[in-house]
């Protein structure tokens, strides 16, 4: 089956897709055996990811399996999920004693 | 598995038979760059540093000049010298020494100037280039490779594709025997504990850790989040969105061999296998790194596509991305983007690299040497500029 995305590793919260995706379109997420339907909650440009399921604030973001960042507000189910909702947890000189 | 290099009388091979003029300071550069454009067989080596910085940062341009006329792929090494920089010419001259390869220096204060140091440079490397030009290739284990990992210009193929193919290639070399160099610790971040997992002993473990640590802090110091500088602009229109997941997808060039050494910026590794050098991720400084690190080889895994080469070790350009290999035909080598369209599997993509590797340091030119885009060079220093 021809897959729109791909959940690199089953503890993942988000999945990378491997097209752009328009809102509300059905995709089939791959993942290691085999694959689930959901419906992209807005445009998912190529590479880039989304939520699997509703992310609340300051939950970790899981991607090959281990801690990538951290949501700054909640995430929908199905959403864009990038800089605008996630942020890095490490190098930041702009927080003290991180 | 074999390739046809360069055999060099101190044991070490070579995959390209270069004369190199090597300039000691940022302001002998026009003299170098002027010598090399009209020898041919000569590359130059042109930088920004080797004056008014601390004497940790001059000791180490110094290694550094070393480590990069000792690399193999140069058969002899024209030095110019300003003349009053902090560099000592002298120190460089005695550290090559070692190689047995013949040095020749130009020093533009002392010849009266940049014209006559041209003109002297120029009549004593046509001789080394006539010299080399006699040199002929023989067959060497695939064990002579010492590989400089790169990726940049990185999406999210980059992670999921051409990385983890180039670190089964990168397995491949090691499993035959060959050395295989890390670099860009800024892109541990996140994923040292993964790396430190595959120390050889808990020594080289903490010191993956300390490494990390030492860039992060300095990243921090400047008191900012980092992120737009790593992960950069484009990463991030990429896809990629901290430097957490950028690292993740980092490391998988690596493959999964052990980590057998830590090494300084470049230092050239003692050890046979997967061992770890430290230096930032952006081209020029990595590159040199790998060089001076004695690099006969470089694979570059990028997304974007990136076209950045070193002028005298090769760079392989492998992408994931499809687009990238439409577009940019001029600068990338190999296409793993077939992993993405399921015709093909990771082993394969990374046997295919591989057997790129075998054929390149035979001789078969990159596609950045082609086009001539072999400038990507400068020593990473850690001080100020005082």
């Amino acid at each position: 089956m021809r897959i729109d995305a791909i959940l690199i590793h089953e503890r993942d919260n988000v999945a990378v897709a491997l097209r752009d995706i328009q809102e509300n379109e059905e995709i089939v997420v791959g993942k290691e055996n085999g694959s689930f339907q959901m419906r992209a909650s807005g445009a998912i440009p190529f590479g880039h990811k989304f939520a699997i399921r509703y992310l609340e604030k300051d939950e970790k973001i899981i991607k090959y399996g281990e801690v990538i960042g951290r949501t700054t507000v909640a995430i929908p189910l199905g959403a864009h999920a990038h800089v605008h909702n996630i942020e890095s947890l490490r190098g930041r000189g702009d927080i003290k004693d991180n | 598995m074999e390739f046809k290099g360069y055999r060099r009388d101190n044991g070490r091979v070579g995959t390209r038979n270069y004369v190199g003029v090597i300039s000691t300071v940022v302001c002998a550069n026009e003299v170098a760059e002027k010598i090399s454009s009209q020898v041919l067989g000569t590359v130059p080596f042109l930088h920004q540093q080797g004056c008014c910085q601390t004497p940790l940062d001059i000791n180490r341009v110094t290694n550094v000049l070393i480590g990069l006329g000792s690399n193999p792929n140069l058969v002899s090494v024209l030095l110019v010298s300003l003349g009053c920089e902090s560099v000592e010419l002298e120190a460089v001259v005695k550290g090559l020494s070692q190689t047995g390869k013949c040095v020749e220096t130009v020093t533009i204060q002392e010849i009266g100037g940049s014209a006559r140091a041209v003109a002297e440079g120029l009549l004593l490397a046509q001789e080394m280039a006539r010299d080399a030009s006699r040199l002929e290739r023989t067959v060497c284990p695939a064990g002579d490779l010492i590989l400089g990992l790169k990726c940049g210009s990185s999406d999210t193929t980059s992670g999921l594709f051409s990385n983890p193919a180039l670190g089964i290639a990168s397995d491949l070399l090691v499993k035959a025997g060959g050395t295989s160099i890390l670099g860009e610790t800024t892109e541990f971040i996140g994923a040292e504990h993964l790396l430190a997992a595959r120390a050889k002993n808990k020594a080289v473990g903490e010191a993956i850790i300390e490494l990390v640590r030492r860039m992060e802090d300095r990243a921090k110091a400047v008191g900012c989040d980092m992120r737009g500088g790593q992960p950069t602009g484009g990463n991030i229109k990429g896809g990629l969105t901290t430097i957490e997941e950028k690292s993740l997808g980092a490391i998988a060039k690596s493959g999964h061999s052990p980590i057998e050494a830590v090494y300084e910026y470049g230092v050239t590794p003692e050890q046979k296998g997967l061992v770890v050098m430290d230096s930032p991720g952006r081209e020029p400084e990595i590159l040199t790194g790998l060089a001076a690190a004695g690099c006969n080889l470089i694979v570059f895994a990028t997304g974007r596509g990136a076209p950045q080469g070193f002028p005298f070790v090769p760079v392989i350009k492998i992408t994931g991305n499809r687009v990238t290999w439409d577009k940019l035909r001029d600068h990338m080598d190999v296409n793993v983007s077939s992993i993405m369209d399921g015709t093909e599997t990771l082993p394969s993509a990374g046997k295919r690299i591989f057997q790129e590797m075998m054929e390149v340091a035979s001789g078969k030119l990159t596609k950045a040497e082609i086009c001539g885009y072999t400038k990507a060079m400068d020593i990473y220093v850690v001080g100020p500029v005082i």
